[in-house]
């Protein structure tokens, strides 16, 4: 048997315990035989019921937290989101910054062609069209640059130092597989602390032409052909349908040239100037820099297309 | 921890370290052992004291390798190049794991003689008792190298060397006799420098081979113990053809 009270009574909260007083009108009004009193809330705010974990409640802020752990209440709001097993990955995606560049590097027959275009943006905003994306490590190995330009550059040079540093010491110089070792594991040894990298190590050692892959999560790839950066889809895209082995170094050079400026043409944080570097036996050598824009006219001469119709003045009003 | 922080290595007032004079002493009391480099191989010899019947002579090990194209021999205290060898191993494949290279002869000989130098600077403990001698081929030329070290720590390169008991002897053998060999030479003078202060046969030698190919070949005794033939016969005949003209005349 049901049995309806009516009261007036005061929700308050305290902490996170909603106490309800109920008054009743009729003294012996609730004297009811053989029935259950069932009491129903509505709760207004969703919080995280807690009580279950518990004894006793404390005051907020008591010095009964401090001394005994167990006991306190944990205290918070439960994220307003419905996605409650990834919303940590989206935080970190949310603030991963973008690495917005296109950079490429590829082995061929006479040794390793490197190319990067020389924006820099944040966000919307492009706040430099001017950017040297290829690093000069030493004179026979070269680094790209993308995701943060200041990690990029500080840990190519200490990289340039460690190689100078095996040098004195063995009497020889490091191979590209060496140096690229090193970075991955400084760059493994700050893995989560925020670092943002995705380099390629180009260079040519005693084994030949050498090309890695290095990125700021520690990874390290060996390869013939790679591209880094928001970009790179598109230099893929161009990359991989004019690549063949043997080709000479112009051939090369212009595919790597073609390959940036399409990038740069499709994604918008690419741009500026297309730099074009070659690693050889003999070291690396910059080939050409060229305008992207002026590219553009170059491979998509504007022709004067014919006037349809001459628009003349009609004569009278 | 602060008691133990005295340096036992220090300097006397006429500029020498007594405990690496003494650690040289350890070391001369120690067994034979030479080291000869060729154009193509590289030998190493120990003198192999006499085993007690009972002990298992494959467990008493004089030459041992470092990585598998570096090997070691060793003259002093065994202790000691136990720990040295340990460390030295595990540095060879940090090495290979950090710059995917082999070490080579140099590197790793710089690496031991850095650590006996350490001992020597250090507070509470004493040199390492031990002269080593280091043979290998680097890795990507064919270029043979034998070091050596000592409880000081320095190292030097060697087309010959001896340490050891009696190792002035066989280091002026070895001045004496040295030329360029190779392969099988190099080894049958390893072991004529050998023979000159230890009792001659097989099983009071131990020698390994050490080429680009194979990395570390130990000898078996019969091999040994023909190459010993082989040069007392020769010296049998030098000393026939020394007494025969003289004769005649």
């Amino acid at each position: 048997m049901a049995v309806g009270l009516d009261f007036n009574g005061t929700a308050q909260q305290v902490n996170n315990f909603v106490s309800v007083s109920i008054q009743f009108d009729k003294p012996g009004a609730c004297k009811a035989r053989g029935s259950d009193l069932r009491v129903h809330f509505k709760f207004i705010k969703m919080k995280l019921d807690t009580s279950g974990l518990e004894s006793t409640a404390p005051f907020f802020g008591s010095s009964n937290e401090l001394l005994d752990g167990f006991s306190a209440a944990p205290f918070f709001e439960v994220p307003n989101t419905t996605n409650f097993d990834g919303f940590q990955k989206e935080a970190i995606q949310m603030v991963k910054p973008a690495k917005g560049t296109t950079t490429l590097a590829f082995i061929f027959k006479e040794g390793v062609m490197v190319a990067a275009d020389s924006r820099a943006s944040m966000g919307g905003y492009i706040s430099s069209q001017s950017v040297k994306k290829i690093i000069e490590i030493n004179p026979y190995m070269l680094g790209t640059m993308a995701g943060g330009a200041a990690d990029c550059q500080f840990w190519h040079r200490n990289l340039g130092i460690k190689c100078r540093l095996h040098e004195l010491a063995n009497k020889r110089r490091i191979s590209v597989t060496g140096a690229s070792k090193l970075l991955a594991n400084i760059l493994y040894s700050y893995r989560g602390m925020g670092l943002s990298v995705g380099t390629m190590i180009a260079g040519w050692d005693e084994t030949g032409p050498g090309l890695y892959y290095v990125d700021s999560e520690g990874g390290r790839l060996k390869g013939t052909r790679f591209s880094v950066g928001s970009g790179s889809p598109y230099a893929y895209g161009v990359l991989d349908n004019g690549y063949r082995y043997d080709m000479s170094i112009e051939e090369a050079a212009e595919l790597a040239r073609r390959s940036i400026y399409h990038a740069t043409f499709r994604d918008g944080a690419s741009g500026g100037v297309a730099s074009v570097y070659y690693v050889g036996p003999d070291g690396w050598k910059k080939l050409s820099g060229d305008d992207v824009g002026e590219l553009h006219y170059k491979y998509y001469p504007v022709t004067p297309s014919t006037v349809e119709q001459e628009m003349v003045e009609v004569a009278g009003a | 921890m602060a008691r133990y922080d005295r340096a036992i290595t220090v300097f006397s007032p006429d500029g020498h370290l007594f405990q690496v004079e003494y650690a040289l002493e350890a070391v001369r009391k120690g067994n034979a052992a030479v080291g000869v480099r060729g154009s193509d191989v590289v030998v190493l010899g120990v003198e192999k004291k006499s085993t007690p019947k009972l002990q298992d002579s494959r467990s008493v090990k004089k030459i041992v390798s470092l990585d598998d194209h570096v090997a070691l021999a060793c003259a002093g205290l065994k202790a000691d190049a136990r720990v040295l060898i340990n460390r030295a191993r595990i540095e060879c494949q940090s090495h290979r794991l950090t710059v995917e290279d082999p070490v080579t002869v140099e590197y790793i000989t710089r690496y031991i003689a850095g650590m006996q130098q350490k001992y020597t600077q250090s507070g509470g403990v004493r040199p390492f008792g031990l002269s080593t001698l280091i043979a290998g081929f680097d890795p990507y030329t064919c270029v043979p190298s034998l070091y050596q070290t000592d409880p000081s720590g320095t190292f030097q390169a060697w087309k010959a060397n001896a340490t050891g008991r009696n190792s002035n002897s066989m280091r002026e053998f070895l001045e004496k006799n040295y030329k360029e060999t190779s392969g099988q030479e190099t080894v049958k003078l390893a072991i004529r420098a050998l023979l000159e202060v230890v009792e001659s046969g097989g099983k009071n030698i131990e020698i390994a081979v050490m080429t680009k190919e194979h990395g570390l070949r130990q000898l078996e005794e019969a091999e040994i113990d023909a190459i010993v033939a082989d040069i007392d016969a020769e010296k049998a005949a030098a000393e026939a053809a020394k007494k025969g003209p003289a004769r005649e005349t």
